[in-house]
């Protein structure tokens, strides 16, 4: 049974690592900033899930708070980045 | 009762928070946490301008149970659609809603379903007529949206925050 | 896996949420790449930042409360986290698009 496990996590690693480097193509290519912002949100997420499913591989929690890093990271640059866009500003007086 | 159920949530969710992140039931956690959640809350009264009256809370769980089923459905449908970009591009477009709820926390609420479902992006909502703009991914049947998205969301957000 | 043998019924549906959940989330970034347009595009994340992150937290608990015996359920702090984060990132950036398109 842990063959079809061990094999299933090898494969959603290799999803994830592949959602990234889309995501990265897409943060090169652009073409407007939006699309850059969106492409960065994306390659946090797939790499929080990917921290995950090396949790899951390894059996150790130490992943999840990475995971837990990642993703609020990626939220705060991402919403920053947005802001800007909007405004030119990220926190405005 | 209603006033209550308003105060009690926000220290209630950051004291589950905080026993989720360390992951234990133990007695001087559940202690600390407490403690926190109460200092927290008590700083934050201060930011928050008005405080939500969510009530019949019950009808919370009916409305989340449909927004997981909408995830799933619109997830195959938005990975149909992907496949399917190289033949035929999507035909996006924005759609335009009257909405009848006023309450700030319940157009918060409706909003991140909205979002968080893949296919809708909410995009804007005028404050003056409350019409919302939303962005759709696969615009075939605009009153259907309506329909859905007033029978579906809008009414169980209301009789939950109004 | 640390050496332990996992029940079937862990491992299988464990396996078949990690399938799911690696799946979708390939799918939206190919999306990112497919699509034309930010307004479409920006549906596409969508779908790893849902249903997607949603499969493998769940996956993610199976399988370590079979390892550590007890129910470990601090995975739903991140549901939660990515949840409610998420589509606030795409309401600003479809704000900002629309603004700059002005």
């Amino acid at each position: 049974m842990n063959a079809i496990l061990d094999w299933a996590i090898h494969f959603a690693t290799l999803c994830f690592a592949l959602a990234m480097v889309f995501g990265t193509v897409r943060l090169i290519i652009g073409p407007t900033a939006p699309d850059r912002v969106l492409a960065l949100d994306a390659v946090y997420i797939n790499g929080m899930l990917g921290a995950l499913v090396l949790g899951i591989r390894f059996g150790t929690t130490v992943y999840f708070d990475i995971a837990l890093l990642i993703g609020l990271f990626g939220f705060v640059g991402a919403t920053a980045m947005a802001k800007f866009l909007l405004r030119g500003e990220v926190i405005e007086p | 009762m209603r006033r209550l159920t308003g105060r009690i949530l926000l220290p209630l969710a950051l004291l589950v928070a905080w026993l989720l992140l360390n992951d234990t039931l133990s007695f001087g956690q559940v202690l600390l946490g407490a403690l926190f959640a109460m200092l927290i809350s008590l700083a934050i009264r201060q930011l928050r301008p008005l405080a939500a009256q969510p009530h019949r809370l019950h009808l919370l769980f009916g409305l989340l149970w449909h927004v997981l089923l909408d995830i799933i459905r619109s997830n195959i449908a938005v990975a149909a659609v992907i496949l399917g970009a190289n033949r035929q591009q999507p035909n996006v477009g924005f759609i335009t809603i009257p909405l009848d709820m006023r309450d700030p926390h319940g157009l918060a609420m409706l909003a991140v379903i909205l979002t968080a479902t893949p296919g809708t992006v909410w995009t804007d909502l005028s404050p003056d007529t409350n019409k919302l703009t939303l962005h759709v991914l696969d615009l075939k049947d605009e009153a259907g949206w309506i329909r859905l998205i007033k029978d579906r969301y809008e009414r169980p957000l209301m009789e939950i925050f109004e | 896996m640390n050496g332990t043998e996992l029940s079937p019924w862990i491992a299988l549906p464990a396996a078949a949420l990690l399938i799911t959940g690696g799946l979708l989330g390939l799918l939206g970034a190919l999306g990112l790449l497919r699509l034309s347009g930010f307004y479409a595009r920006i549906h596409a994340p969508t779908l790893g930042n849902t249903l997607g992150a949603g499969c493998v937290l769940i996956a993610s608990i199976l399988v370590s409360s079979a390892i550590a015996e007890r129910p470990v359920v601090h995975e739903v702090l991140i549901t939660l986290c990515v949840i409610l984060s998420s589509p606030v990132t795409a309401m600003l950036l479809m704000r900002a698009a629309i603004y700059r398109d002005r």
